[in-house]
């Protein structure tokens, strides 16, 4: 593994009445995607800002290529807030070039627009675009230093399903170029499919770290079986099985398939509706994070 | 650092520019106030002397001055006060044709001249007295007063509200991550509010300048670098405040803090002389009197840049330390 290109040591945050992240160590090395998860108010969002270098942390530090965050980092660094409002009145092309002159190096503001495809709206006011162009402008304005690294916070919150894939496509094409992309997210299929790494964080803590699949393999050596809950019979429930309810339906986890499946006809569970999948990042996201609502 | 500072620069101009609204108020605010002037000032064509008449006006028969077109006599009673008027010129001339006719002439008034002519013309006996004063009309007094407060609203708002909007958008966190530096940002608002600033005062000096027929009798190179170091060391002080807090209420509330004693204390409105000595020394704190004390001696008096100089250095001087107090305390983000 290449040295790593971001350090994380010892990382407090404290605030009056809470502490935000509480020791959190890991490193990133060059070149991957490295995935910061967790439930609302784990601490991922302060976490990243401290590395992003625009909140001090309360202890531990910080270092970017074996130093701690300076002018080079800040050259270097490109981000994309989970919210960020731009100046009211300029165009696309214009946003992108009011942060093209804050950096001595970077891409053309044409090339960005191109890589972003943003081409058909370069002329229009930034403030009309919808909630996926908007995205894929301050995209640009993260790629607009020709970054080293990439900040991507929570991304693709609140865009739908076709304006997340075509994000999640800049994403990998900007992967393919070997740039290192540090990414939080909820949403655990974005995870899945384009971080190399991840870490797990709860109350402040990281709980997990490692590549989803080592992280599946070793949390995991069961299958997962759902059926609709309406058509699991109040007897069946007294089965010795690992059971978990959601409003729609069961989930059973269990190591022996065939045992389960021949317990489930005994009790005369219809299996018509019977789904088996392997476990997922979520489920062990669910896993480690706990499955009750928090308050 | 100058390419990050002319980003920043420019695209507040276009955004500046493209805000019709505010664009709008920001022109529509000099031309009202010419309007205004026009109309305060301005109006039908006046009669070319102004005579003050102590006791009654007389009987034009055995006075045929009485009877000239295109002179204004105004009965007057108090001799003190109508020469005082006569000293400050606006009376061309003061007559009293009680017993043996007797004039005072202002012999630094060239319409005091003429008017001397027509009356010695009609009363060649009258015994004369002569005065001496420079002509100072009110509206030249106010002149200076007008643009400086002009100049200190949209310093102090114009900038102080632009910033705000950003912190509590977000926008101040955004930059914060790029390699801008709280110096350059602060600078780059600093100089696209003194574009501006100049532009507009520009405007209402050539036309309520124009409307009042005034004409400065100093160098308009002076005034224009008086109004660069004023406006500096406003739009800075306005950035004092700005550069930290996140609330409209706060900031408004601290604006009008700085805005109101400024508009009463600054001689926009009334000369400060006779007014208490404390009164005089806070006045002397803010930089809007240090403005206009120095328009005025330029502008009035003819005043050099030697006289004005210690006016210039604390303008600069507060543009600097506002400056540095603005970078010192601002913060990118809402705490």
């Amino acid at each position: 593994m290449s040295a790593p290109l971001l350090e994380v040591r010892n990382l407090v945050k404290q605030y009056p009445a809470t502490t935000a992240v509480d020791g959190v160590s890991f490193s990133v090395p060059e070149g991957i995607c490295f995935g910061l998860l967790g439930p609302n108010g784990a601490g991922k969002t302060t976490t990243v800002e401290i590395m992003e270098g625009i909140l001090p942390p309360t202890a531990g530090e910080v270092r970017y290529r074996g130093e701690p965050l300076g002018s080079r980092f800040r050259e270097d660094a490109g981000i994309l807030f989970q919210k960020t409002a731009l100046q009211d009145f300029l165009t696309v092309r214009q946003c992108i070039a009011l942060f093209r002159g804050l950096y001595t190096h970077g891409l053309e503001v044409d090339e960005v627009i191109r890589i972003c495809a943003l081409e058909k709206l370069a002329t229009r006011d930034a403030r009309k675009l919808s909630g996926g162009q908007q995205q894929r402008l301050l995209l640009a304005i993260a790629l607009v230093n020709d970054p080293a690294v990439l900040f991507l916070d929570e991304p693709t919150t609140g865009l739908d399903p076709q304006a997340r894939r075509n994000f999640w496509q800049l994403v990998e094409s900007i992967k393919a170029q070997r740039k290192t992309i540090i990414l939080t997210t909820h949403y655990m299929e974005e995870a899945e499919l384009l971080c190399d790494c991840v870490a797990i964080m709860d109350r402040g803590r990281i709980v997990a770290q490692g590549p989803p699949r080592q992280l599946l393999r070793e949390h995991f050596a069961e299958v997962l079986l759902e059926l609709p809950r309406a058509e699991f019979p109040e007897a069946a429930r007294a089965l010795p099985l690992q059971l978990f309810e959601t409003s729609d339906r069961v989930e059973i986890t269990t190591h022996d398939l065939e045992g389960t499946l021949r317990a489930l006809l005994a009790a005369q569970v219809p299996l018509t509706n019977l789904r088996v999948r392997p476990p997922n990042l979520e489920d062990l996201f669910l896993e480690l994070t706990g499955k009750e609502l928090r308050p | 650092m100058i390419r990050r500072l002319l980003s920043v620069f420019h695209a507040r101009n276009l955004e500046f520019l493209r805000d019709r609204g505010t664009l709008l108020f920001t022109l529509l605010l000099p031309i009202m106030l010419v309007i205004g002037m026009g109309f305060v000032f301005g109006g039908p064509e006046r009669p070319l002397f102004k005579v003050g008449v102590l006791g009654a006006t007389g009987d034009t028969r055995n006075h045929p001055f009485l009877a000239e077109h295109y002179v204004q006599f105004v009965p007057l009673t108090d001799s003190g006060a109508a020469l005082r008027k006569l000293t400050h010129q606006q009376l061309d001339l003061l007559a009293d044709f009680r017993g043996g006719t007797r004039y005072w002439v202002n012999t630094d008034s060239p319409k005091g001249y003429v008017a001397e002519k027509l009356l010695l013309a009609a009363e060649p006996g009258a015994r004369r007295e002569p005065v001496t004063g420079k002509a100072l009309r009110y509206v030249d007094w106010l002149f200076p007063g007008i643009l400086g407060m002009n100049m200190m609203f949209s310093c102090l708002f114009g900038v102080g509200y632009v910033v705000l909007r950003y912190r509590k958008s977000g926008f101040l966190k955004r930059l914060h991550a790029t390699p801008l530096t709280a110096f350059e940002f602060l600078s780059a608002q600093v100089l696209s509010r003194l574009t501006l600033i100049v532009f507009v005062t520009a405007v209402l000096y050539s036309g309520i300048g124009a409307i009042i027929r005034f004409h400065s009798a100093g160098s308009t190179a002076l005034l224009a670098l008086l109004a660069v170091l004023g406006a500096l060391s406003l739009i800075a002080l306005g950035l004092t405040i700005a550069a930290r807090f996140s609330s409209e209420e706060l900031v408004g509330g601290l604006l009008n803090l700085l805005t109101w004693p400024m508009m009463l204390l600054s001689g926009i409105w009334f000369p400060l002389e006779g007014s208490p000595r404390w009164v005089q020394w806070v006045a002397h704190v803010f930089p809007l009197t240090h403005l206009l004390d120095a328009a005025r001696a330029v502008m009035l008096d003819g005043a050099g840049l030697a006289q004005i100089a210690p006016h210039l250095l604390y303008l600069a001087a507060t543009t600097l330390v506002f400056l540095a107090f603005g970078a010192w305390s601002f913060r990118w983000r809402i705490e």
